[in-house]
């Protein structure tokens, strides 16, 4: 046996068990194998699985509306027939509050956190940077129906809500920001979800700036940079793609995200561009109606099942191509 | 057995009510309907307008009348409540609307046997808002129609004032809040409107969602539409009344059919009950309100089969709801949670439809009169 072991680093770890039953250390990869495998395609079986399923069940609203009339359409009126399709089924003013309630959060949250990033990695002191990404990671930890109630009953009141009188009157003439101020709406909700993915967009793009090659960096330094010119013109660009990945993650978790929106919305079936209008994002819909619904609502809610796992995957694919295409010209491109 | 059922009896009396025990033996003539102590246990489902009272009878059945029972009730909401009743996959549903009979033969067809309801409580809608110096407002239809579809958008509102010459309303803003969640609450307030106000019954319909002007405020649940008012120096919003009863918001008072302005209270839903007419299918909506009836009111059912229920299912099933349709202290829960009970007549009429249940199985209320458990238990309890 031990002259085996050259020839096959692994095998003098397998060998000693082989040598009692020797038919099982040959098993071993193949098995181990099929089993890796198998978890790969439990993957997409179950995805299959949802599609297939939420499609199906989905189709006589489909049918009704149209792929497109029911993506844009703008009225929604629930029937209540237990065997057909009576309602009017157009998912847009949810699918419009998905849409900006997540860029909201996207826009408040990438900078946001690429800055904690870069403290954290290249300015903090080490006393300070390792109990404060601790803790950056431990706020993804609180579920979010605690950043619901906390939003809507102390953060709301407290303190978006004087800051919304504030910047409606500022900015009330621009279209996005006119009054009145309600409270709830699309701008707390997306304030409150950017709060939500801060941490997990924290702690992808710290990761992705810690190993960027010290030397690069030590080289710029010594060509005379300042520690400005080296976070801005070497340390981000090489990290784009990581950086962008982190977006996709806290966009994916911003567009599904269900109970804490629900409460910050202010859910209604309407939809308005200004961003203190109160409406309804297509999760926060699904489970605002889902205990009540009868048969027809629930097949009504699960066309906007699918709309959002739609909406969702052209994100995906989206972010997708556009580091695929920034990688092709700057060299790039793996995520 | 009986000293744990004592024992358990006395614990559990101490803190929820003390009526129980002194009261509970005087109205168990139909409290009962199987002589020896049940132990059945029962699953049910459907709305959660009545969920606190339905854990609280739950809570004092379970421990204080049959403590070898034990009943599961899940607020999964009405829709998902009807929903489970049909797929058999619990004993009982409950529902804030009633089972139209396209409804009622699927549920016949699926058990193959007929299904039945009968309401159990009613419950009253509450308009509630933020400034305390409008508590007692007066309001009728049009105008609450008026403020949700934001024709009217201050309190002092002409159509306000002619309902109110004593009151000096202030200018505010009124911030109309309505659920946001699909609810049975919002469909008994829809339902008031939509058959009061001819042009809401157009535009915007009734249901337990609806789509609502634009400029009003969405709020999950109970505490959402609270923290929406609150949280609006114009807040206005309608929420169940057990929920206003705990909150500090002012309420304002209805003006219902004969005029009156009626605040909202129990005796109020009281009146506003016994105001309906039941036809003998159950099947009704409180409409119409006059007298000293709050008007918008609304109904909970209870939904079971006539057959398909082992023997000990169906005694207990009968036997708590006779306890909490008919018993003093179960009677008591309702009135102290804002909930209302059933007139005498109809309490009568819906026994009589309680106790078919089973009963196409030939055994469901044969089980004799017998009221010695109830009223053991009730002396145990004296103890």
């Amino acid at each position: 046996m031990p002259t085996e072991a050259p020839e096959a680093p692994q095998a003098p770890e397998e060998r000693p068990r082989g040598t009692l039953t020797s038919g099982r250390g040959r098993l071993a990869d193949p098995i181990f194998k099929w089993v890796v495998a198998g978890c790969g395609t439990l993957v997409l079986i179950i995805l299959a699985l949802m599609v297939i399923r939420t499609t199906a069940e989905a189709w006589p609203v489909f049918a009704k509306e149209g792929f497109f009339g029911f993506l844009f359409g703008e009225e929604w009126t629930s029937g209540d027939s237990r065997t057909e399709i009576t309602g009017t089924y157009g998912a847009w003013p949810f699918i419009y509050g998905t849409l900006i309630t997540a860029a909201i959060a996207i826009v408040i949250a990438l900078p946001l956190s690429i800055m904690v990033a870069v403290y954290l990695t290249h300015m903090a002191p080490t006393r300070l940077a390792k109990p404060l990404s601790y803790t950056v990671e431990l706020l993804a930890a609180v579920p979010s129906v605690i950043f619901g109630l906390w939003g809507l009953h102390w953060f709301l009141p407290n303190v978006m809500r004087p800051f919304f009188e504030w910047l409606e009157g500022l900015l009330g003439w621009f279209f996005l920001f006119e009054g009145p101020v309600l409270g709830v709406g699309y701008l707390p909700a997306g304030i409150v979800l950017a709060i939500m993915i801060l941490p997990i967009m924290t702690a992808i793009v710290r990761e992705v700036i810690v190993v960027q090659p010290l030397d690069q960096q030590m080289a710029s330094y010594a060509l005379g940079s300042t520690r400005w010119e080296v976070i801005t013109k070497v340390v981000l660009p090489s990290s784009f793609s990581g950086i962008v990945a982190a977006a996709m993650l806290g966009m994916g978790r911003a567009l599904g995200e269900t109970i804490a929106v629900l409460m910050l919305i202010g859910g209604s079936q309407s939809w308005g561009a200004s961003l203190f209008g109160t409406g309804s994002s297509m999760a926060s819909h699904i489970a605002a109606t889902f205990g009540e619904a009868n048969p027809e609502t629930r097949t009504a809610l699960m066309a906007i099942g699918v709309a959002l796992f739609l909406v969702t995957m052209v994100i995906n694919i989206l972010a997708r191509v556009i580091v695929w295409r920034l990688g092709q010209t700057k060299g790039d491109a793996a995520v | 057995m009986r000293n744990g059922r004592s024992k358990l009896a006395t614990l559990a009396a101490i803190p929820l009510l003390a009526a129980a025990c002194s009261s509970g033996g005087e109205d168990t003539e139909n409290a009962n309907t199987s002589g020896d102590a049940l132990s059945g246990s029962l699953t049910g489902a459907g709305a959660s307008f009545p969920d606190p009272l339905f854990q609280d009878w739950i809570y004092t059945y379970t421990n204080d009348v049959q403590p070898d029972t034990s009943i599961n009730y899940q607020s999964v909401g009405s829709g998902a409540g009807i929903e489970q009743f049909m797929e058999e996959t619990v004993d009982f549903g409950s529902s804030e609307e009633y089972l139209d009979d396209e409804a009622l033969q699927e549920a016949a067809d699926n058990r193959g046997c007929e299904a039945l309801q009968f309401p159990v409580t009613f419950g009253s809608v509450v308009i509630a808002m933020n400034n305390p110096e409008l508590d007692g407002l007066a309001l009728d239809a049009e105008t609450i129609a008026g403020i949700y579809s934001r024709d009217i958008t201050t309190f002092d509102d002409p159509a306000i004032a002619e309902l109110n010459p004593e009151m000096d309303l202030p200018s505010d803003e009124i911030v109309p809040v309505h659920r946001s969640d699909s609810s049975g609450t919002t469909a008994v307030f829809t339902h008031y409107l939509a058959h009061e106000v001819e042009s809401w019954d157009e535009e915007y319909g009734e249901g337990k969602e609806l789509d609502w002007p634009s400029g009003l405020v969405g709020g999950q649940q109970n505490d959402g539409v609270s923290q929406g008012i609150t949280q609006n120096p114009g807040g206005l919003g309608y929420v169940n009344q057990s929920f206003a009863q705990e909150s500090e918001l002012s309420v304002a008072h209805v003006v219902n059919s004969d005029g009156e302005p009626i605040e909202p209270t129990t005796e109020s839903t009281i009146a506003a009950s016994e105001e309906a007419e039941v036809p003998e299918n159950f099947q009704f909506h409180i409409d119409d309100i006059g007298g000293s009836g709050y008007p918008i009111a609304g109904t909970n059912w209870i939904f079971t089969y006539t057959c398909g229920y082992d023997q000990e299912t169906t005694d207990t099933l009968v036997d708590y709801w006779t306890w909490a349709l008919t018993d003093e202290s179960a009677q008591e829960i309702a009135g102290e949670l804002g909930y209302a009970p059933l007139g005498d007549e109809l309490t009568e009429r819906v026994i009589a439809e309680l106790e078919r249940t089973n009963s196409e199985n030939g055994d469901g209320s044969e089980d004799g009169e017998d009221e010695d458990s109830e009223e053991d238990s009730a002396e145990d309890g004296d103890q």
